[in-house]
């Protein structure tokens, strides 16, 4: 068949093809008029094919193919939906992520717990220690943000509501800012996450031993333990994974590197989607909750003491009823 | 991810001519060709949405300012939506395309040719900080003119390319010719090629075609100054009646 002639005979088809393209592409089209497209898509292949396989002129098939290259882009859309992915993950994809991912797990949180641990009780004995890591104006600053004496000067109690949505926003900025740094250098070899690990695993360490070492530990320990449970666990969520980013590709096994790491990737994108919920609520909590001077701290010990079983609880036992999807 | 289309492999075989073209293969069958875009235009988009952020960051902090506090916090949150988030919103929402990806004619699919969704998006975004290090982009901009798609390290991790958009051609005219039948058989690459020089006659000069087609006077066993019209007369033969 001559070229004019197959173009005669197929230009109606095509027409209805493109305008049915353009309706979906500015999301104006019906499920009526759509009923037909994964068909009329086909034969739009199909006709691509041919003019390929009979030589017809370049003009015809670079308009077929953008034709097939606009259908397939509507056809093979990834359409999720939102709400319900979000809560099924919330409910049991995201525990049972970390639990399949207990490797890097495991080694984040040691690094980082254990970084935070032995730091704070080496501060704790040997004051002096702190500033080899923390230069004094930061730990004056910090000292005087947790003097127990400026808090009953209503260092605290004045704050407003406006107060708040500034820490908030303060806290969102800085906490996700600080776990999305400590996943994404995790490509580097693993090397970005260990040192975020390991340096904010001593900064923090440190301060908590320091403050604990001068008396000022309740007012400390009181005011960070409630959101901790979330901030913490949620910044050794992201090392884990960074650290498996890296190791994709220091280790890739029987994959090509390019390829381990865009798997490794889709697996670590999911954990530092659920790190952004719960640095979410820690920001949250650390804003309303933990800022609170009207508790005593011996009920902000109780609700920290509650929040820290919440969440182990819940990466432990959360989504083992349901089969894995 | 639903009904994942098999990629090709973007390594041309040997005898294909040498170009950046990388192809999909769909469960349909046929091959779907992208143009992945390089550095130049993607650093020129990137400059774009640079500048339009600084100038959006900039309005923010005017307005908010008068706020107080309240305005301070909102600041602060929208200062790291537009920081993280930029890219991401405007990718997943508007076809893989922000204001300067727009601008340029770009966009980001993923390898399968399908639209980007929000996990690539996201992984490709949020890597961004390892392709700046340690600084001015350098990791990035080796990656992307080591890779042969293009590809910084972001990138390579989400599974994503960025291509430019496809834009329909207007329609050829043929010049007029008397439909003739070729003196040989064609090949098909040899079909394409008549017909292609017939197409592009319009973007030649008249010296560059006389020059093009005086190279096949002599298997088509014509003088050289009636070459051109000759290949002409076998594109219009090849097409058919109009």
């Amino acid at each position: 068949m001559k070229q004019s002639l197959f173009e005669k005979r197929y230009e109606a088809d095509w027409q209805r093809f493109a305008s049915l393209l353009e309706a979906l592409e500015r999301g104006k089209a019906d499920g009526q008029t759509s009923l037909g497209f994964s068909a009329e898509y086909r034969r739009i292949c199909q006709h691509l094919a041919l003019a390929q396989a009979r030589g017809y002129s370049s003009h015809l098939i670079d308009h077929l193919q953008q034709m097939a290259m606009r259908g397939h882009q509507q056809f093979y859309r990834h359409r999720s939906h939102l709400g319900a992915s979000i809560l099924s993950f919330l409910l049991g994809g995201f525990p049972r992520l970390v639990r399949a991912e207990w490797r890097s797990v495991t080694v984040a949180s040691l690094l980082f717990f254990g970084s935070l641990i032995a730091m704070g009780v080496l501060v704790y004995l040997f004051p002096d220690l702190i500033y080899s890591l923390v230069d004094p104006a930061q730990v004056s600053e910090m000292e005087s943000m947790y003097d127990p004496d400026a808090r009953r000067l209503g260092r605290f109690g004045e704050r407003d509501s406006g107060d708040d949505w500034m820490m908030f926003g303060f806290y969102i900025m800085n906490n996700i800012g600080i776990a999305f740094q400590t996943f994404a250098s995790g490509l580097l070899f693993c090397l970005g996450s260990v040192f975020f690990l390991l340096f904010n695993g001593l900064t923090i360490g440190a301060v908590a031993g320091r403050l604990s070492e001068i008396g000022y530990g309740e007012t400390f320990w009181s005011f960070v333990i409630g959101h901790g449970a979330f901030e913490l666990t949620a910044i050794a969520l992201a090392g884990a994974a960074g650290l498996k980013l890296g190791w994709a590709l220091l280790a890739p096994g029987r994959l090509p590197r390019g390829e381990a790491l865009r798997l490794a990737a889709g697996k670590s994108i999911q954990l530092v989607a659920g790190v952004i919920l719960l640095l979410l609520i820690a920001a949250f909590i650390e804003a309303y909750w933990s800022s609170m001077t009207y508790t005593t701290p011996l009920i902000k010990y109780l609700v920290g003491t509650g929040l820290w079983l919440l969440v182990l609880g819940y990466f432990l036992f959360a989504g083992r009823q349901h089969a894995p999807d | 991810m639903p009904l994942t289309p098999s990629v090709a492999s973007s390594t041309p075989a040997r005898d294909e001519p040498l170009d950046t073209r990388f192809h999909v293969e769909t469960p349909e069958g046929i091959d779907l060709v992208l143009r992945p875009a390089s550095l130049v235009p993607r650093a020129l988009a990137f400059t774009i949405d640079l500048g339009i952020r600084g100038v959006i960051l900039l309005v923010m902090f005017v307005v908010l300012g008068l706020f107080g506090q309240l305005g301070m916090g909102l600041g602060t949150i929208l200062l790291f939506l537009v920081t993280w988030w930029y890219m991401v919103l405007f990718e997943v929402l508007n076809q893989g395309r922000s204001p300067g990806k727009q601008l340029l004619g770009l966009r980001v699919v993923h390898d399968d040719g399908t639209p980007i969704g929000w996990a690539a998006s996201l992984t490709r975004n949020l890597l961004r900080f390892v392709d700046i290090l340690p600084f001015g982009y350098t990791l990035g901009i080796l990656s992307c003119l080591n890779h042969p798609a293009f590809k910084r390290l972001g990138d390579m991790a989400a599974g994503t390319l960025v291509v430019y958009r496809e834009e329909m051609p207007a329609r050829p005219q043929l010049p007029e010719a008397s439909p003739l039948r070729a003196p040989f058989p064609l090949s098909l690459a040899e079909q394409r090629a008549m017909l292609g020089f017939a197409e592009r006659q319009a973007g030649l000069s008249a010296a560059r075609r006389t020059e093009l087609a005086s190279l096949l006077a002599e298997p088509l066993d014509v003088p050289a100054e009636q070459a051109e019209a000759q290949i002409n007369g076998i594109a219009r033969g090849l097409l058919g009646p109009v």
